[in-house]
């Protein structure tokens, strides 16, 4: 069985936010709710400072604390590593949000629009009343995952396979793939470099990989 | 970690926005309740004296549930709620509260027998769920110390044995003479619940706003919440027969005190877990650097 995951090359990234348009552009989130988001940090003090780009979200973590708590079942876990929610079942208490260490989860009680108090046609169009009061966050674009079980595709490799922060990617940051697969391109990454797990100390198993360094 | 200077925003943690005070009601109705349904079956001394206590301790827990259905986003599918026994301490705390209802109202209109013990009981069980419910909260670390679920049961048993002491001053006939050494017993657990509480959050760390909130919260309430009533206790005991209202304030002190606590940790010291980085990436031409925990005490 497959366990996706997605690896982020902290050298490359320039904070673009490339990838943050491509997600709300792709899952029709509401405005202040980025599924996937670049934190820039400034770190040191003059001269030796440093701007350091990291993208968060959902680290679809395999032993992930949301879906313990979830008193509804509606957080799952998928058996390629994938954590999801099904929105019917889902209550809105928020405790898979305050059980989360990466402030993934995101509860909307209200339609906000982008640009005005009314609704643009988009915006009418691509609204989903299934998720307001309900917690939703990054599902790795998991419809695209499913339909290239079908098409034969694979997942990170072909861009109808892959989620849509990672084919968004200007500079290459982002990857998308099969830990267990020795020959993925992400296998591959972690192969050859060096990295880091967010708040790997809280033993959530997250599987977003940071590659600082060459090895 | 090093202690580099990172400007406030969004990388440092924030206060949490999905649980506010109707949460905090949650467990100050549930510690007070299960607390008192508790001792009232150890001190009511008669039926009308339970069924009253009884009534008071389901009102408490039951106003706790409440705020927490208005707080949920989906209120009609409440009912999903206990669909995750296997793990979720929310889907335990809500099938133990079942039967503390029912057998504190069987106990109640029976005023007595077999009920009486198992309400008591399963409210102690009740507590515990939502000791764990906060323990559980990985996201937020004044939540997540182990050593919480010791303190949620602590001040729950202060509660109780609080609120039994200020009731027998309306109930007619006094209360037990013991209730108050067991209120002084309770008072003194839940102050090394305290100690150790906040020893191991000092020790482990803790975003910087909520240790804010927490030290300066700890030094008044080891004075105002424990030592008064301590001492009033005390005096109680001495000086009873000429200052009666001594015990009585006690308790009422030890009760308002345990929902301070409460309200300070669940709604005020409700800080996330921010964002860090174990090491800082090589950019260009640069090296690895040490990592950042922006907006930690440590």
């Amino acid at each position: 069985m497959p366990r996706y995951i997605m690896t982020a090359d902290l050298r490359r990234c320039i904070g673009c936010q490339t990838c943050t348009a491509a997600c709300r552009h792709a899952n029709a989130t509401p405005p202040g709710v980025q599924w996937r988001k670049v934190l820039d940090i400034e770190s040191g003090e003059f001269p030796d400072v440093r701007r350091s780009f990291v993208p968060v979200g959902c680290m679809h973590c395999a032993d992930p604390p949301c879906m313990h708590v979830c008193p509804s079942t509606a957080t799952y876990q998928r058996d390629d590593g994938i954590v999801g929610i099904n929105y019917d079942l889902c209550i809105g208490c928020g405790y898979c949000a305050v059980a989360c260490p990466y402030q993934a989860r995101y509860i909307v009680h209200k339609a906000e629009y982008a640009y005005s108090e009314r609704a643009g046609a988009n915006e009418v169009a691509r609204f989903d009343p299934n998720r307001m009061s309900v917690a939703m966050k990054c599902n790795f674009c998991q419809d695209r995952i499913d339909a290239a079980k079908e098409t034969g595709q694979t997942p990170g490799v072909d861009p109808e396979a892959t989620p849509a922060c990672v084919n968004s990617c200007i500079a290459g940051v982002l990857a998308f793939g099969d830990r267990e697969d020795p020959n993925s391109n992400v296998s591959q990454l972690l192969a050859e470099n060096q990295f880091f797990r967010m708040h790997e100390e809280l033993g959530t198993d997250p599987g977003f990989y940071y590659i600082f360094d060459k090895k | 970690m090093s202690d580099l200077k990172i400007p406030p925003g969004r990388v440092t943690p924030w206060h949490q926005t999905n649980w506010d005070w109707r949460a905090a009601c949650n467990f100050i109705g549930g510690g007070t309740g299960t607390g008192l349904l508790f001792f009232s079956t150890l001190a009511a001394g008669n039926a009308d004296n339970y069924r009253i206590m009884a009534l008071v301790a389901l009102a408490l827990i039951g106003g706790g549930l409440t705020c927490v259905w208005l707080e949920i986003g989906r209120p009609f599918r409440a009912i999903n709620v206990f669909f995750h026994p296997q793990t979720s301490w929310m889907t335990r705390e809500g099938i133990v509260a079942v039967p503390v209802f029912l057998c504190g109202l069987a106990a109640i209109w029976f005023g007595g027998g077999v009920f009486v013990g198992m309400a008591a009981l399963l409210g102690v069980l009740f507590l515990y769920c939502q000791g764990r419910i906060l323990q559980a909260s990985k996201g937020i670390p004044a939540w997540r110390e182990p050593k919480i679920v010791p303190l949620i049961l602590a001040t729950g048993f202060v509660e109780g044995a609080g609120l039994a002491t200020a009731l027998f001053a309306v109930l007619p006939g006094e209360g037990p003479r013991w209730l108050a050494s067991v209120l002084l017993g309770a008072l003194i657990l839940r102050r090394i619940a305290w100690t150790l509480y906040f020893k191991a959050i000092e020790k482990n760390g803790l975003p910087k706003n909520a240790m804010d909130v927490l030290r300066p919260f700890g030094a008044k309430f080891e004075m105002l919440g424990q030592l008064a009533p301590e001492i009033l206790i005390v005096s109680g005991i001495f000086y009873g027969g000429v200052l009666p209202g001594l015990t009585l304030l006690a308790g009422i002190i030890a009760v308002a005190a345990g929902w301070w606590l409460k309200f300070t940790i669940v709604a005020r010291a409700a800080y996330n877990q921010g964002y860090s980085l174990p090491v800082l990436p090589v950019r260009g031409q640069g090296e690895v650097k040490p990592g950042i925990k922006p907006g930690w005490t440590k």
